[in-house]
């Protein structure tokens, strides 16, 4: 038989990464990235990666790191996975190391490594505050050098749009759409990579890169793949807030020594410096002793909330706290932290080496994602998912620095799987499938291009981010959840009179952005619903009226299916793989 | 109407269309940047004298300076449009698409010459295979600060925009290919094929097409010393053609 066609869709790290392993093992990939894969959502990562090197002599072991990432996320996640990849670790690092990814180094030209939330170890390798980029950037290479010798066709500029099934409901390709000729097309193949990312647009101002809508995901949804664990989203405890998005403050700041507080008095107008030390508040030190400015992320989001909107000690009455590294010395900074000191420079205007930041929490990552096995194929035959945009590493919580390693550890598991499924996969009867799914598709589009309403698409989106933010973030009521889900009906419904400004059939970003736009609503259903069944408090998802962790009844994996009516989608719940770890409550106020 | 910003947008609905300017009047609020303008105008894509239009085509990803996406030229200088700050810039604010490329729509032009001149240099390590191999080379911190800036490159191409030698007469690869040769040439690894490159820089549109007229060292946002790797590289390139010659 003819060499099995490949396809990768998404050019971040987990795609780049499977993209390296399938072309090393002589197959072949077309590579599928609405941006230049080197400018994909990868390179906001800053603060570094994760593996037990134990080059610190703390003895640090990659079974304490499987422990830390397990705790950490609240035992929701599956074990197996989680385990083969903190034991995969430290062999990711040495060959990142060596595809010349400049980590920082110690005198000796070893591997310098930093302390991260949720660990009491130098676990985190890392390169400056860019250490995404550098990662990113040494794959990109890699898959340059692999499309130079011919095993890699990359498709940049190209939006996938739906998966092709044939018959029996097996993936036989892809439909993807042209972003400047519009022209959408079907490319057929025996085994197709989802490598899509988070889905922070969702939520209107995020963390994430613009190209971070989920759409992807939400589209394979609705052609029968369960997706996981939907209500598990990451609010980052340090954001800086912004009018086109929230950037991201780094854990690192706090890693290298930052402190978080704020002035122990309500409504204190003196400027910071006037502030003595013993009339300020490090609520973080004083309540988690053991862990202080590095608890976990959800435990310090809860914590900023908490100390702004129920002690009232916002900076200046705002939703602020400070995250002071004004103690640290500046050529210190400079070396450790500079990229991200630059960000706040640059889009804030103050020097965080001289005035403390002004952060809040901001949605920052999707811990949920489409279900696959312990093989990184979904529930549809023939479709793999790998990094952001599938739910096994983080459970109900991910620590940080672990999603560079997840991202790479899931690429490289899911491309040779892949390669091997597609060579021993049956052939598809006829064309598979794919002219039903372009003809569904021209339908969709040709529909969008001659609807005559009042809607306008971004402001829908921007009534989406409003409520789900308000919702669905960090802290979730029963009755919010429901409100917020008949918001997302409404939307839905005023989706069908959307009226584009821009009809025209070239570089349409507009049209682009409005099939991603329905795409999103019908997953912020999967995220609000998902929540609404899920009364207790676990990881990030957090209800005041469910505050304790209840293993009895969501010790669970929640699956959600697109069902197509108006009540949405229908929820099943699947038990969790704790074989090794036996679940214990999870407190960062002492040592565990 | 409140505090408002004006501003300038060069429209062109593609490669072969008239280009239009159209004008904009937006409320005015804190923080914003260019990027956020141009959303506000998708969301109401009116014109200053209340005429419809359409939402502006531009590429942008990660907002935060560090994908390279969003460069274009604002009030005629190249740069990265979310890191531009309305508050910083003189009104009405002209945006404009790069020059030097080809155009696709309104601000959205083709900067894939890039990513050719990079396999052309084979600007990658050759590492023997991904599977367990124990750790990389030793490399001291020394080392590691010099090669991180290079490393730091965003392929925004503001360097070669505003470089008076990048333009078809000379084929000129640009400034950020010549730095992520130096890169690759610094490389314990990487140096394996460093003649390879030099020599690809050797012919026309190579290194002796630059002018020093240092516009890329000023232009670009991720202050990478483009100088000194062009005249780094340059040396080596010399060097790598008497030994050619030598070796006949």
């Amino acid at each position: 038989m003819a060499a099995p066609r490949i396809i990768v869709v998404g050019g971040g790290l987990a795609g780049l990464a499977a993209v390296i392993k399938i072309a090393e093992a002589g197959g072949h990939v077309d590579l599928f990235s609405i941006v230049p894969v080197k400018r994909s959502h990868s390179v906001c990562a800053q603060g570094g990666i994760n593996a037990a090197k134990n080059l610190k002599g703390e003895g640090d072991t990659t079974a304490q790191h499987f422990d830390d990432t397990i705790y950490g996320g609240d035992f929701l996640a599956n074990q197996t996975p989680v385990k083969a990849m903190c034991e995969a670790a430290p062999g990711i690092i040495d060959l990142l190391d060596r595809m010349g990814v400049p980590f920082n180094r110690t005198p000796e030209g070893l591997l310098d490594f930093r302390r991260f939330g949720g660990t009491l170890y130098h676990r985190t390798a890392f390169a400056g505050a860019t250490t995404g980029q550098q990662l990113l950037y040494a794959l990109d290479e890699q898959v340059r050098r692999y499309e130079v010798d011919g095993h890699v066709h990359k498709y940049e500029g190209w939006e996938f749009l739906s998966s092709i099934l044939d018959s029996k409901g097996v993936c036989r390709g892809i439909v993807a759409m042209n972003l400047r000729t519009m022209e959408v097309r079907a490319f057929q193949a025996e085994a197709v990579i989802l490598a899509t990312g988070g889905n922070g647009a969702i939520f209107g101002k995020s963390t994430n890169s613009v190209v971070c809508t989920g759409s992807a995901q939400s589209a394979v949804f609705q052609q029968g793949a369960y997706y996981a664990n939907g209500e598990f989203i990451q609010v980052h405890p340090t954001s800086i807030p912004g009018e086109d998005k929230l950037r991201l403050m780094s854990e690192s700041a706090r890693g290298e020594g930052g402190r978080v507080w704020v002035p122990r008095t309500p409504g204190d107008k003196r400027p910071w410096k006037q502030i003595p030390e013993a009339e300020r508040f490090y609520f973080l030190e004083e309540w988690y002793p053991k862990y202080g400015n590095l608890v976990p992320r959800d435990v310090a989001t809860r914590a900023i909330h908490k100390v702004v909107y129920e002690h009232g000690l916002g900076i200046d009455g705002q939703p602020m706290v400070y995250l002071d590294l004004t103690h640290i010395d500046r050529e210190t900074l400079n070396r450790k932290l500079e990229g991200i000191l630059e960000i706040y420079e640059k889009f804030v205007g103050d020097d965080p080496r001289e005035v403390p930041m002004k952060i809040f929490p901001g949605m920052h990552y999707t811990m949920g994602g489409l279900w696959v096995d312990n093989n990184q194929m979904t529930n549809i035959p023939g479709l793999f998912a790998a990094g952001e945009c599938e739910y096994q590493y983080h459970g109900a919580n991910r620590l940080g620095a672990n999603s560079l390693v997840s991202c790479i550890f899931g690429g490289f598991t899911a491309g040779p799987i892949a390669l091997k499924y597609a060579k021993n996969v049956a052939g598809a009867e006829g064309d598979g499938g794919a002219a039903a799914e372009i003809a569904r598709q021209a339908e969709m589009n040709a529909q969008l291009l001659k609807n005559e309403g009042k809607e306008n698409p971004f402001r829908l989106w921007r009534e989406l981010g409003v409520t789900m933010t308000e919702h669905a973030t960090v802290i979730r009521y029963n009755k919010g959840l429901k409100q917020a889900d008949e918001k997302i009906v409404e939307l839905l419904d005023r989706f069908q009179n959307v009226s584009l400004a821009d009809r025209t059939q070239w570089a349409n970003t507009s049209f682009a952005f409005t099939r991603q736009l329905y795409n999103m609503l019908e997953l912020s259903r999967v995220i609000v619903q998902g929540a609404l069944l899920r009364d207790e408090s676990r990881g990030a998802h957090y209800k005041p009226d469910f505050p304790d962790r209840n293993d009895e009844k969501f010790l669970k994996t929640t699956k959600a299916a697109f069902t197509g009516a108006t009540e949405g989608p229908r929820f099943e719940f699947e038990d969790v793989d704790t074989q090794f770890i036996k679940p214990r409550p999870r407190r960062y106020d002492a040592a565990k | 109407m409140a505090k408002t910003v004006k501003f300038e947008i060069k429209r062109q609905a593609g490669p072969d269309s008239p280009a239009v300017w159209e004008n904009f009047e937006l409320e005015w609020r804190q923080g914003m940047n260019v990027i956020s303008a141009m959303m506000e105008i998708a969301a109401n894509p009116v014109t200053s004298d209340g005429k419809p239009t359409t939402p502006i085509t531009y590429d942008s990803n990660c907002l935060e300076e560090i994908c390279g996406s969003c460069a274009m030229r604002i009030n005629g200088k190249a740069r990265m449009a979310c890191s531009a700050l309305v508050d910083n810039l003189e009104q009405p604010i002209k945006v404009e698409p790069l020059s030097k490329f080809p155009l696709v729509r309104d601000l959205q032009v083709d900067r894939s010459v890039l990513f050719e001149n990079l396999m052309r240099v084979k600007a990658w390590v050759p590492v023997d295979g991904t599977y367990d191999l124990g750790s990389g080379p030793r490399v001291f911190p020394q080392q590691q600060e010099a090669n991180y800036p290079l490393s730091n490159c965003i392929s925004c191409t503001c360097c070669m925009e505003v470089c008076p030698q990048f333009n078809e007469a000379t084929g000129f690869v640009g400034a950020a290919t010549i730095a992520q040769v130096k890169l690759f040439n610094n490389h314990p690894t990487g140096k394996v094929f460093k003649e390879e490159r030099l020599r690809a820089l050797a012919g026309d549109g190579g290194i002796q097409e630059c002018g020093y007229a240092q516009n890329c060292v000023e232009a670009c946002p991720k202050q990478i010393p483009l100088t000194n790797a062009i005249s780094d590289v340059g040396r080596d390139v010399v060097v790598q053609k008497i030994k050619d010659f030598l070796r006949g």
